[in-house]
């Protein structure tokens, strides 16, 4: 049993590594990585981005089953990490230091 | 890109002449005992919004609020009557903190019955009446009647929730918000319960951060890598000009143009934006929420980007053309740190795409605060440093202008009446 829908089983060892719950751990995975691993997971998961967004949108949000919503904590994980890919080059926000913004309420899934 | 016209007097500043065009200080912003003067005169006697009605969704949900800068803690709740009531967070009996949930300092929400204190379990009813003493028969003539929550003003503008620490608040909510900001009644708050909150605890005085987002000169600047080249570049060439500002009393509003990203050149624009039909401005797709109120989009811009409105002294509701909205809330922790809160609002998703949407306009929203938060503690170290203590503003800074002035003004008058007190309780 994989942690995605079925179609997406090639996205599976980026599933184990970026399906996660919060905002919070999300950012956080991603100010652990270096530019490669970021690089690595976007080149991989960007091209079936389309793809992804077209199988969520075709489950009601209210009845996600678990490898569904770990599908979205995916497409998030993509969102989170194309900030620096596309932008900084570097995993931080240039210049934000140790700021923090900590996301305290979000919908779920 | 066209200038947009100025008022008469030449200037959106000139136009208001009780600001003066001259340096400003920022002592306000670094001064100790300004800031507790700042307290007593600004936060202690102004209405502050707390919340939203949808976090009181029925009877018995409650949320506290830390109110640092006034030194206290407030609940707010929804009665049987289905009214809202705030009270100073105190147990009558020895002062513990009567609603908290495993760390006293940090705000707790619910839903319940009654307040039952964690220490000696005297009861509240959700009207603040104490109910329940424990042996009761130990005390000395005690009369529940006199020891119920001590209250806190608290008044409901459009689904905005606001309590006023004052014994007798100078002015009705309404009155304190004033023509302008009651202009935007009407627009659909209500609609929009999808919630993001983030938060941060920010090494500046409050001012300097209200201040980040009152102007956008900066953001060609600051912002510029956050943009492809083909886009920041133009945009830093032609900076930042808003079609029109306003301030009525202490409050004001800046209101900008918008773009339409889905016409720009695609290099424009970042593949994350086209993929998700979104970004900082918000979901490309709007939500249909009907026509808007006239206090909205005051120049009538088309496209529109926002209007930012500023209300006295620390809370900003600020509405997109796309339709969604945000607030900020810049709460004072001393007079070089505050707690900066923002809360994104939009239709609740009704799919995932519209729910992807709305965390990219999120993530965009983050990665551009935390530019400008950072920035703010090397300009509040640099402001303490003393050697420069005035500082030219321009046209497009005229909220910021506004902001300081105001918060002398107060200060200034608190300041009078307390150095002359017999003249003051005549005056009342």
């Amino acid at each position: 049993m994989g942690l995605l829908p079925e179609p997406f089983a090639d996205l599976e060892p980026y599933a184990a590594v970026w399906s996660l719950p919060t905002e919070g751990e999300r950012y956080d995975r991603r100010l652990a990585s270096t530019m490669d691993e970021l690089q690595t997971f976007y080149d991989a998961c960007f091209p079936r981005l389309e793809a992804a967004i077209a199988y969520c949108d075709g489950v009601p949000l209210a009845e996600m089953p678990d490898d569904v919503v770990r599908l979205m904590q995916l497409i998030y994980s993509l969102v989170i990490v194309s900030m620096p890919v596309e932008a900084w080059r570097q995993p931080n926000v240039p210049d934000a230091g140790a700021a923090r913004l900590d996301r305290i309420v979000e919908p779920m899934p | 890109m066209a200038k947009w016209p100025k008022p008469p007097e030449g200037s959106w500043t000139e136009h208001y002449p009780e600001l003066g065009t001259g340096p400003v200080s920022f002592l306000d912003s670094i001064s100790p005992e300004f800031y507790e003067d700042e307290r007593e005169a600004v936060f202690k006697r102004c209405w502050l919004n707390v919340g939203r009605v949808e976090q009181l969704p029925r009877t018995g949900s409650y949320f506290t609020k830390e109110l640092a800068v006034a030194k206290t803690s407030v609940i707010v709740v929804r009665g049987a009557d289905g009214e809202i009531r705030a009270f100073h967070n105190i147990c009558r009996h020895r002062g513990n903190k009567l609603v908290w949930t495993d760390f006293p300092r940090e705000e707790t929400s619910g839903s319940c019955r009654q307040f039952v204190c964690k220490y000696h379990g005297w009861k509240y009813d959700l009207d603040g009446a104490l109910t329940f003493v424990q042996q009761e028969e130990e005390f000395f003539d005690l009369d529940k009647d006199a020891y119920g929550l001590v209250p806190v003003h608290c008044d409901v503008w459009s689904g905005f929730v606001f309590v006023n620490l004052d014994p007798e608040p100078r002015q009705s909510l309404r009155e304190f918000l004033g023509p302008m900001i009651t202009g935007i009644e009407g627009y659909p708050f209500e609609k929009m319960t999808e919630r993001f909150v983030v938060r941060a605890d920010v090494g500046s005085n409050w001012k300097l951060f209200m201040d980040a987002f009152q102007e956008f000169y900066h953001a060609p600047i600051l912002h510029a890598r956050q943009t492809p080249a083909a886009f920041s570049i133009p945009a830093a060439a032609n900076g930042f000009h808003a079609p029109h500002y306003e301030i009525d009393g202490p409050h004001g509003v800046v209101s900008t143009a918008g773009i339409r990203p889905w016409n720009l050149p695609s290099e424009m624009r970042k593949p994350m934006e086209d993929a998700t039909r979104s970004g900082l401005f918000g979901p490309w797709d709007a939500p249909d929420i009907g026509p808007l109120p006239d206090g909205v989009n005051p120049a009538k811009c088309d496209p529109w980007g926002l209007d930012s409105f500023q209300i006295w002294p620390n809370f900003v509701i600020l509405i997109w053309g796309q339709g969604w909205y945000l607030t900020y809330h810049y709460w004072p922790t001393s007079h070089q740190r505050h707690t900066f809160e923002s809360t994104l609002y939009f239709v609740p998703a009704q799919n995932a795409r519209e729910r992807i949407a709305h965390e990219m306009a999120a993530v965009s929203m983050k990665e551009y605060g935390l530019q400008d938060g950072n920035t703010l503690e090397a300009t509040q170290t640099m402001l303490e440093s003393g050697y420069v203590q005035s500082f030219p503003l321009n046209d497009q800074e005229v909220l910021c202008r506004n902001l300081h002035k105001v918060a002398v003004d107060w200060v200034e008058d608190y300041r009078a009446e307390r150095s002359a007190p017999s003249d003051a309780a005549a005056v009342r």
